[in-house]
């Protein structure tokens, strides 16, 4: 036994003296916080979780170690190199991919969902929904212009509360609220983003988180206006006049009594779902054709390198803004939809966790990749739905996942494509 | 000059000082690896933690005297909280050294997001305290009433002041300073003139992190009440009076954190409790937007 180990001693002696550094340091940090519990003035000792978190962190560094002074983990570490390097991948002109039938089939299975939903998936498919709007506004914002924008739940809460404060001082309903909250939201984008997006990266972080907690700090303080932290109601949607409702509320017809239907509490949902659902394959499609057009081409080139945009003549806070506004109106058209679907809106569903999840989805998608950013949204909306064991968890993961990814693949778990352009052969072109 | 104004003079200028401790931290980062340390806020919030485990430890051990329960207690929220600030260097900063602008950032985001959960996970989601340890307070009557200054806030003041001597003292007159200087200055020279700088910028975390768990500390001993919460909001003040005292500069932290402390006092006072957090971030959103390079730090030029 001890023969073998000394035989062995050159390849373990790395990873076991990392191991136990990592060891030492893993027991510094969470012996006090993971061990010592307050309890009032004073605490109880839960030695056994240190030991067990000490003992994971121990064998993880040992195993990483030993991975990577093998010949495998060096050629791994050369590979994530490359990968951090890289940006977008070019495919051949006349491209086809071979997954190209997933995406007729996803739609056939979205226009069939209400049809044979319960109410509870349909909920849940509705926020997947919702998320993946935010997740393409803000994929706009961060992914293509390259803009880190940390208030972009304001945008958010503008459109929510957009729909309530119109119902409430002017009468104006779902349908009318869409559009102008889509505007009011592009509008309010353009006021913060105008003196602020001449700045520095870091400094358009800080100054958008410090916009998005004002909104919150207003909505929660003016009670007059907002609600304070009860917040207001919003009204259900109608479809042209018709409500959802089982009796009408607004003396308007019932949808079910014009259609000689059973009443079902899912109508309202189903309205909702097949609103949102044309809407988000809409800003899709809107967006699918702007990455192509020439503001589409600024915006990522401006992401790459600023001052070589600037010295080809490209003004940058015009290209900087129509992202901010395009971002800001898409989160409120997204908010219009939350407030409808949950009923009522209140300043807890807008701070800054809201932000950090929607950067998570952007983050977890790609940067600047559309496919990575619907699969995101829906992966971590429902993923929570369905492990609901882990809910305390959520936040740990979500940290975990964007600090690992950050590491591992900067630039998303689906690289960006782009199909190539063949030149025009001579013939061709006579 | 009423008494009114002269406490929330007091009270800001108290307030300012644990600012400009935690804002040392984001200006030291920012100076050496030109980034925002997203999760000093966080490494605040942890250190107020650790001061009450610290004292709760100390005072099962049987220390009862407040000079050595102090010195105890800050000892040991100094060297763990350090420990956090070189784990987060380690963690979300070194493996991005070379990465795109926005990673580092982005992971910064993502370790503060465990640390709230963690903390709120292993400690409970309710709000902690300590007990009050000094009790008392100066008095001085002025026209009608009286001007209270506690001795809680002259200890704040007093040991905020001794902490920045410190501070500068190391950053301007040691060995240790000067290569931390070097490395701010010029990275690539530092490193070819044989600084060790992964090491120096590792160190630039861990006083930064010391920084804030003297604030951390300070403030527990003032109000005695926090939540895992806590870390966001004040993480975004220091900032903020970091940004005012000019990003960057030790002076400058300190200077905005004092300014930033009164006037947010002031303001609470006459116009409105509610709205100081709205008043302190668009004070920040109002200087990055006239004067980015704030009071004493210099204008930034691009350089290709």
């Amino acid at each position: 036994m001890m023969t073998r180990l000394k035989a062995h001693w050159p390849v373990l002696q790395q990873p076991v003296r990392d191991a136990g550094l990592a060891g030492l340091m893993a027991l510094v940090v969470f012996g006090p916080i993971v061990g010592v519990v307050l309890n009032g003035y004073d605490f109880n000792l839960h030695a056994g979780r240190v030991a067990a978190l000490v003992a994971v962190v121990m064998l993880g560094r040992f195993l990483l170690s030993l991975l990577l002074q093998s010949p495998k983990g060096q050629r791994w570490l050369q590979r994530f190199d490359d990968a951090s390097a890289g940006g977008v991948q070019v495919l051949a002109a006349g491209h086809r991919s071979a997954l190209r039938w997933v995406i007729p089939l996803v739609l056939l299975a979205a226009v069939l969902l209400p049809f044979f939903a319960n109410k509870y998936l349909l909920t849940v498919v509705i926020l997947g929904l919702i998320y993946v709007l935010l997740g393409l506004g803000l994929n706009i914002v961060v992914g293509l212009a390259g803009l880190l924008d940390l208030g972009y739940v304001a945008f958010y809460a503008i459109g929510a509360y957009g729909l309530a404060l119109g119902y409430e001082h002017l009468g104006l309903g779902f349908w009318s609220m869409l559009p102008l909250s889509a505007l009011f939201a592009a509008l309010a984008g353009a006021i913060l983003g105008f003196p602020v997006l001449r700045m520095h990266g870091d400094y358009l972080a800080i100054v958008t988180l410090g916009f998005g907690e004002i909104i919150r700090l207003v909505l929660n303080n003016w009670l007059s206006v907002t609600g304070g932290p009860n917040g207001l109601s919003v009204p259900s949607p109608t479809l042209f006049g018709l409500e959802f409702g089982r009796r009408a509320k607004e003396g308007g017809p019932l949808f079910h009594e014009f259609f000689g239907l059973n009443y079902d509490p899912n109508f309202k949902f189903i309205f909702i779902y097949s609103v949102l659902l044309a809407v988000v394959l809409l800003v899709l499609y809107v967006k699918q054709r702007l990455v192509r057009m020439p503001i589409g081409r600024a915006w990522e080139a401006l992401r790459e390198d600023e001052i070589a945009c600037r010295a080809m003549g490209l003004n940058h806070v015009l290209v900087k803004l129509s992202a901010f506004m395009l971002g800001a109106s898409t989160a409120g058209l997204a908010g219009v939809f939350f407030a409808s679907y949950q009923g009522f809106v209140n300043p807890s569903s807008f701070t800054f966790f809201e932000s950090a999840l929607i950067l998570a989805i952007v983050v977890l998608g790609g940067m600047g990749s559309t496919l990575g950013v619907v699969i995101a949204a829906f992966v971590l909306t429902v993923a929570p739905e369905l492990l609901r064991s882990f809910a305390d968890y959520r936040v740990l993961l979500f940290g975990v996942l964007m600090v690992l990814m950050m590491i591992w693949r900067p630039r998303g778990l689906i690289r960006v494509s782009r199909r190539g352009v063949s030149a025009p052969s001579a013939g061709a072109s006579a | 000059m009423d008494g009114l104004f002269l406490q929330q003079l007091i009270n800001g200028l108290t307030l300012g000082s644990v600012y400009g401790l935690i804002a040392i931290g984001y200006t030291m980062v920012y100076g050496i690896i030109g980034m925002i340390n997203f999760a000093h806020g966080e490494v605040y919030m942890i250190s107020a933690y650790l001061s009450a485990i610290g004292l709760a430890l100390l005072s099962y051990f049987g220390l009862q005297s407040f000079p050595l329960l102090m010195l105890g207690t800050l000892l040991f929220t100094l060297c763990i909280t350090g420990a956090y600030g070189w784990v987060i260097e380690r963690i979300a900063y070194r493996p991005l050294r070379n990465s795109p602008r926005l990673a580092p950032l982005i992971s910064a985001i993502g370790i503060s997001l465990i640390l709230q959960n963690y903390v709120q996970l292993s400690q409970g989601a309710r709000q902690q305290g300590v007990p009050t340890l000094l009790d008392g307070a100066f008095r001085f009557p002025i026209g009608e009433g009286f001007l209270q200054i506690s001795y809680t806030k002259v200890f704040i003041l007093v040991a905020a002041f001794v902490g920045m001597a410190v501070l500068t003292y190391v950053i301007h007159c040691t060995r240790l300073g000067r290569m931390c200087r070097a490395t701010q200055q010029d990275r690539k020279m530092a490193q070819i003139l044989g600084i060790d700088t992964d090491r120096v910028i590792s160190l630039v975390f861990v006083i930064g992190a010391a920084m804030a768990a003297l604030a951390g500390v300070l403030i527990t001993m003032n109000y005695g009440t926090f939540d895992f919460y806590a870390g966001f909001i004040i993480g975004v003040k220091a900032f903020t009076a970091a940004v005012l005292g000019g990003i960057g500069s030790l002076p400058g932290a300190m200077l905005g954190g004092l300014i930033l402390g009164v006037a947010e006092a002031q303001f609470s006072s006459m116009v409105n409790t509610d709205y100081k957090d709205v008043f302190s971030f668009s004070l920040l959103v109002l200087i990055l937007i006239f004067r980015p390079q704030g009071l004493l730090g210099r204008p930034q030029v691009v350089k290709v």
